[in-house]
């Protein structure tokens, strides 16, 4: 085991200690390694050019992460090239990831020779010619400026705010995200030129892998996908650990429903992923990585392929990684579906080709994980605050966050909220900050009932505790936990017990089934609530005894699931029913005392009725009603018999005088 | 922008697929089975049969990874293959009515092939479009902010683009 930095083949500074470096990190590195002012000029520009500092045409970025395209960015960037090819313009377009801000795709930047670069929202292709027109022009088209990117040596446009003072992005610290939707992920140039890889050079020439151990614990960071250990402290473990060679996982099976940061991190910066990974492997020891990928994420895949190779080729990574001893092997495995697989030892089974169960601990995965060997599973997001953390120094990232809770988080907002997308915002920001500063609040005058955070595991948060700060351990003080980051807001047009059944509904079928208190467990919770929601016309017999019966277990099988099961997903299984218990207990009460849904949400505690004096007659609701509920007459008022109607909604849905109510 | 699948899948070939796994191991299992299903459309009772031969493993353990993940299915998908979405998200903002919709208008439920062979169903757990909720998803390509009505309307374009389609063929 190497207790010092590896050894170099030439000392440092010299020309020859940059042999190994692609050429553009070199001058970077050593910026004045030149003597002669022609050649050093030409760098500096082509730096400025891959930054975009200096142009010499019109630039056209096009944010194509998978909610961009989703939006239409494919069709937008076809009537860009199309447009730039009818005028002969000589332009350049480029594709860029997402900078997060799902709800104003599609997104398109241009940036004129001289001037600041502008965002603007909502591009479908049919804006594109008006944009373009405008902007070719000189001037700012109306309505669809966003925001303009602050530069200092560029000449801002008036009229338009800079990204920082929009609110979407003012209240957020974007460390992670810093490159999202401003770079080509396609171009490690352009990342490079962002200054990446700087702190793996850095690494490789100043640390030895115990100094970059110590380094992140003394930073404080905890690992982002949800369980918060410190990163340096596991790391540690793998150091320390007997053994030939040893494995870095990289966890990205985002299978939490409603999260969506390390899709959006790998399709708009992979290089920063794959940066922090092999800093990672130096400093554990590590000769093969995994990244475990969500086979959902196809852009995503493609994109870290193509990264894999350029670093590859770069030599940075693969063998003797610049100039050094230091090999790494980094390879893409495809998760097929399978919520479970988030938990580490179940993770490793599958990459193992086996059924996704968890194993008993210990021996933890530190000690004997991936084919017996000692493996390290990080999330994306850890790992990619590892470069940007080793590049500054940990007292640089610890400055920033809570006691306990280190740097940032991303965050997905989803949900009842203005503006959705990723966010990320210091540790310690409150929960109020995000969704109403952020997010911009709820729409349509609704109000605002809770944020559901940590997705499955994790708990909601609602009114009277909105003012509490994004930190480890505070959110569990309310039953919640950080989780990977997801937050989908709620309004009151949601019902809690309706959230609580989709969850346990959810964890019910992914729980693998390996321990019985989570297997039969969660099937007991999700009928409960099942009973509870269920409507008086299917209960015969006994059923109401059941379901009194039933919600006074409720309590204790939770405690039961959590004290007693194998793994991560049945000891937080619980959790959605607890937190939502403890805090809207109302709304239970109101779902098995008085059989009503007060959101209008469960359908079968639904009565609907028609409203005599708007009904026309037009017999659609008759006809499209499943189960013949309706009778009435072409011209003549129609009526729903109660006792046939199943609560489906398929007449108000369809019903253009709007003569259905909803009670 | 509507892709539209063959209507006859072609025969299984097995051997082409294994042939890019020399010394296949156990943990070549799932990649494996991806790639077949990627090349198939689903994973068919000889192809399982062959694999097992391939990789030396009986083919109950084979199935019985093969079901413990979602991803993989055992029917052949419909020429259009819609995935519902059916994350926190898109659950908040009415995918369960949208879910309803689209199985009362195709008359399938979750995980099945139409008759006529035009739409499978899928509920998947999170494509991770959350910002655009509710979200579906037909043959890789999105369709956002979808409501009970509209996906009405996109399903009937999918229907008049196959009917289209197969007439030019004719």
């Amino acid at each position: 085991m190497t207790t010092k930095p590896l050894e170099r083949r030439a000392a440092p500074g010299t020309a020859a200690a940059f042999a190994t470096y692609p050429e553009l990190l070199t001058w970077l590195l050593d910026a004045d390694s030149s003597q002669d002012e022609a050649v050093r000029q030409q760098r500096q520009d082509r730096v400025a050019e891959l930054r975009r500092d200096r142009l010499v045409r019109p630039a056209v970025f096009v944010g194509t992460g998978t909610c961009g395209l989703g939006a239409g960015a494919q069709e937008t960037l076809d009537a860009v090239r199309a447009y730039l090819d009818r005028h002969e313009i000589k332009a350049d377009v480029i594709k860029v990831g997402c900078i997060g801000m799902c709800s104003a795709e599609p997104l398109v930047d241009v940036q004129m020779p001289g001037r600041t670069r502008v965002m603007f929202q909502q591009v479908t292709k049919d804006k594109v010619d008006g944009l373009l027109d405008a902007m070719l022009g000189g001037q700012i088209p109306d309505k669809l400026a966003l925001a303009q990117h602050r530069h200092a040596r560029l000449q801002p446009w008036d009229d338009v705010p800079f990204l920082d003072e929009h609110p979407f992005f003012a209240p957020q610290t974007r460390w992670v995200l810093v490159n999202c939707g401003l770079i080509d992920p396609a171009q490690i140039d352009e990342y490079i030129a962002h200054g990446g890889y700087q702190a793996l050079a850095k690494t490789m020439r100043q640390y030895s892998p115990d100094q970059v151990c110590d380094l992140v614990e003394a930073s404080g960071l905890r690992g982002r996908g949800g369980g918060g250990f410190p990163a340096g402290k596991k790391w540690k473990f793998a150091r320390q650990a007997e053994g030939d060679h040893k494995y870095l996982i990289c966890n990205a099976d985002e299978g939490d429903p409603g999260a969506f940061m390390d899709r959006a991190v790998i399709e708009s910066d992979p290089h920063r992923l794959v940066e922090g990974l092999v800093i990672a492997a130096y400093a554990i020891g590590a000769t093969k990585a995994y990244v475990y990928i969500r086979a959902e994420y196809p852009l995503a895949i493609k994109r870290l392929k193509v990264a894999l190779a350029q670093a590859e080729a770069n030599r940075l990574l693969g063998q003797n990684i610049l100039g050094t001893d230091f090999s790494l092997q980094i390879m893409i495995k495809m998760g097929a579906g399978a919520f479970v697989c988030g938990e580490e030892t179940a993770l490793i089974n599958s990459i193992e080709g086996r059924r996704g169960t968890p194993r008993p601990r210990p021996p933890f995965p530190a000690v004997k994980g991936l084919f017996g060997v000692p493996t390290i599973i990080n999330n994306v997001e850890t790992l990619a605050n590892v470069p940007m953390l080793v590049a500054r120094g940990a007292e640089w990232f610890s400055a920033l966050g809570t006691p306990s809770s280190k740097g940032t988080k991303v965050f997905a907002l989803s949900g009842k909220v203005a503006r959705t997308g990723l966010v990320e915002v210091a540790m310690g920001t409150t929960v109020r900050q995000i969704v109403f500063d952020v997010g911009g609040g709820i729409p349509n005058g609704r109000r605002y009932k809770a944020v559901q955070i940590g997705g499955p595991s994790g708990g909601c948060i609602p009114d009277q505790h909105l003012d509490i700060d994004i930190d480890y351990e505070s959110l569990k003080t309310v039953g919640a936990m950080m989780g990977s980051g997801g937050l989908v807001v709620m309004d009151e047009d949601n019902c809690m017990v309706d959230v609580a059944h989709f969850f346990m509904d959810f964890i019910q079928r992914e729980s693998c089934g390996k321990c019985i208190p989570c297997r039969e467990g969660t099937r007991r919770m999700l009928e409960i609530l099942q009973r509870i929601m269920r409507g008086r016309r299917r209960e015969q017999g006994i059923d109401a005894l059941e379901r009194f019966h039933s919600v006074l277990h409720l309590q204790d099988l939770a405690e039961t699931i959590r004290d007693a099961s194998l793994c991560g997903l049945g000891m937080t299984a619980p959790n959605p029913v607890l937190s939502t218990l403890r805090f809207f207990r109302h709304e239970y009460e109101a779902h098995i005392y008085e059989r009503r849904c007060p959101a209008g949400v469960c359908a079968e505690l639904l009565t609907f009725t028609i409203d005599p004096d708007k009904c026309k007659g037009c017999t659609l609701c008759a006809k499209k009603c499943p189960t013949d509920a309706i009778v009435g007459s072409p011209k003549k008022l129609h009526y729903i018999i109660a006792d046939k109607c199943v609560g489906c909604g398929t007449c108000l849905d369809v019903c253009k005088p709007g003569a259905v109510l909803k009670a | 922008m509507i892709a539209v699948l063959p209507q006859t899948t072609p025969e299984p070939d097995i051997d082409s697929i294994l042939a890019h796994y020399p010394q296949a191991r156990r943990e070549t299992l799932i990649p494996l089975l991806q790639e077949v299903q990627e090349q198939h459309g689903y994973l068919s009772r000889p192809a399982i049969v062959r694999i097992s031969q391939y990789l030396d493993l009986p083919t109950s353990k084979i199935y019985g990874v093969a079901t413990f993940y979602n991803q993989f299915r055992f029917q052949p998908q419909g020429r259009f293959h819609v995935q519902v979405c059916r994350g926190t998200a898109c659950h908040v903002k009415g995918s369960a009515a949208v879910l309803e919709a689209i199985k009362r208008e195709l008359k399938i439920d979750a995980g099945q092939t139409g008759r006529d062979g035009l739409f499978s169903l899928e509920v998947v757990a999170c494509i991770g479009a959350c910002g655009l909720a509710p979200v579906i998803c037909i043959n890789g390509v999105f369709h956002a902010s979808v409501t009970t009505q509209s996906v009405i309307k996109i399903l009937d374009s999918y229907r008049r683009k196959a009917a289209n389609h197969d007439d030019q063929a004719a």
